[in-house]
């Protein structure tokens, strides 16, 4: 990429950069190297609750006491307790599955945007947009509403006569999906549509014309051009679903365990840091793919060469 | 070409009745004047007076406003440099790891950002309160501002900066009175962003708030997890009618380039 306008004077070009990168050094990356080092250390009743405190004071007899000290019990104790393997496994089950239900609900919205009229469109994708904007904890909080044991959902079922006594719908996996797929709908019809709406109709006329049926041109055309919107609204939806709490702890049940709870219990109740720091780095490494692909995918978007 | 099936009619329909039922449903049931949440009990306000008299929620209400208010300022100001940096720096030492860092706050879980700053905070023996939530949040929404600024910075014609350059303009003075005003809807959309985010976020603000600075997420989330109350119900509707009439006032005041806008995702390129 050439150096163009409006920096050309390399000093205000270097002032520009050096804003944001060094306030996100500073509260992105060197908090995760904090993680890091402290899913490394123990666990002990003291302020902060962990042990070796790193004494830059002490100098090199400081540093050689802190690397004594550094112990894998954190790592050690997710493996040996399958508490923690079973929320892994149950978060990639949820984060998987909800999002391919999220594909499934919000490709035909976004197909049926993009085919509806134009001086429609906007007013649409603005529709979809819009809950995003209120807010998270409201949303699912108006499910609670109607989800509950003498909420609505079960109120109407009853006199359709479909259920004889209420159900329980409330901190169930159901009441879950549902949640992650009411909250994190728009992130999946916005790259999708973003997509469909530059596909060209002539590629869909030409197949018709060489005698192909509307869905097999769907199938054969429209649907693998739209694949790098398919990736992003997937990689959008699964990566912080995987990481979610606030859904799984509202709506769900004990039994619907997943790793960001693991990680705010061990952190807020047990006080147990090296372990939730231990756990977030393990997430992390289960995410690092995906991000990078994510990041890759972003790039490209906006035009840039990765 | 563009033919609209009965499916993609039903599709859209279903789709956005999905979305506003839930919040619709929410929004009648503050008025119920019956205590019960599922009894309709006639419309009243009671609710609403009671929440009058909730100082907590107040002060809580309070404290997210000033929150959100400095973290956006903040974050709109370092996320529109930050685009600025990747459309128009061209190469740079730690490029790579500049536009990694500037992504990935976007999908990044929550309960990472939010312990990792914690835990940042802790080691610099930072108090925390107040400004530390600002600092996680702007932190947080930055990458937002970047990521629609950036698509705008993209989208529009260089020649006019290169004119003011070629004929002596200064480029700080070029930036202002040139590049902003183009780009000037997106960080307001950018701003705006950061704020309601800001706004919403519980599970970084749990993390790295301390005595004093309860915010509005955590104080509904303290309430909301003992069950549903009539009360929540009215403070949701107001926070609903703000973000409402917010996002119709922006974009009547953009309606010029709506149409455009709204193609590219009302601005939120993902």
């Amino acid at each position: 990429m050439k150096r163009s306008a409006p920096l050309r004077r390399p000093g205000d070009s270097r002032l520009v950069v050096l804003i944001p990168y060094l306030w996100l050094l500073a509260l992105f990356l060197v908090p995760f190297v904090i993680v890091l080092k402290i899913s490394f250390s123990q666990t002990v009743m003291a302020l902060p609750p962990y042990r070796p405190v790193l004494d830059l004071a002490a100098g090199w007899t400081g540093l050689k006491d802190f690397a004594a000290h550094l112990t894998t019990d954190a790592y050690a104790l997710l493996g040996s307790d399958d508490l923690y393997l079973r929320s892994y496994l149950k978060s990639l089950e949820v984060a998987g599955l909800s999002t391919a239900l999220l594909l499934a609900i919000g490709y035909p919205i976004a197909y049926g945007i993009v085919r509806s009229p134009r001086a429609l469109q906007p007013l649409l994708v603005m529709l979809v947009v819009l809950p995003f904007w209120t807010s998270f904890l409201i949303r699912v909080y108006a499910w609670m509403n109607i989800l509950q044991r003498d909420g609505l959902l079960n109120d109407v079922l009853m006199r359709l006569q479909l259920i004889d006594a209420p159900r329980v719908w409330l901190s169930t996996d159901t009441a879950v999906y549902i949640g992650l797929v009411y909250s994190y709908l728009p992130f999946m019809v916005l790259p999708l549509y973003a997509v469909l709406e530059k596909l060209d109709p002539a590629l869909l006329e030409a197949a018709a014309d060489l005698g192909c049926t509307r869905l097999r041109a769907f199938w054969r055309v429209t649907f693998p051009l739209s694949l790098p919107g398919v990736a992003a609204g997937v990689l959008l939806c699964f990566i912080p679903i995987t990481g979610e709490f606030v859904i799984p702890d509202l709506l769900g049940g004990s039994r619907t365990l997943m790793i960001g709870q693991t990680l705010w219990t061990e952190f807020f109740s047990n006080r147990d840091w090296p372990v939730a720091s231990a756990i977030a780095v393990a997430l992390l490494a289960l995410l690092l793919v995906p991000i990078l692909f994510y990041e890759r995918l972003q790039k490209r978007a906006i035009g840039e060469t990765p | 070409m563009r033919r609209t099936s009965a499916f993609n009619v039903i599709a859209v329909l279903a789709g956005l009745a999905f979305l506003y039922l839930p919040i619709g449903i929410l929004v009648i049931y503050s008025f119920n004047a019956s205590r019960l949440v599922t009894v309709w009990g006639g419309w009243s306000l009671a609710w609403y007076r009671e929440l009058l008299h909730d100082d907590a929620m107040i002060a809580a209400a309070w404290t997210s406003l000033r929150i959100a208010a400095l973290s956006a300022t903040a974050a709109t100001v370092l996320g529109t440099l930050a685009a600025v940096a990747l459309t128009r720096a061209g190469r740079f030492h730690g490029r790579l790891l500049f536009s990694g860092m500037a992504y990935a706050p976007l999908v990044m879980p929550e309960v990472i950002t939010g312990l990792s700053l914690l835990l940042l905070f802790v080691a610099m023996n930072i108090d925390r309160g107040f400004w530390t939530v600002a600092a996680a949040h702007t932190t947080l929404t930055m990458c937002f501002v970047t990521v629609i600024v950036q698509s705008r910075l993209i989208g529009f014609d260089r020649s006019l900066e290169e004119a003011a350059l070629d004929l002596g303009c200064p480029p700080l003075r070029t930036f202002m009175t040139i590049t902003l005003p183009l780009i000037g809807p997106a960080v307001i959309a950018g701003w705006m962003l950061a704020f309601s985010l800001s706004l919403d976020d519980l599970v970084i603000a749990s993390f790295t708030t301390g005595p004093g600075a309860t915010t509005l997420p955590i104080r509904i989330y303290s309430e909301v997890r003992l069950g549903v109350k009539p009360e929540i119900n009215a403070i949701c509707t107001i926070k609903i009618t703000v973000v409402a009439l917010g996002t119709i006032a922006s974009s009547v005041i953009a309606k010029r380039g709506a149409s455009r806008r709204a193609r590219e995702g009302l601005g939120i390129q993902m």
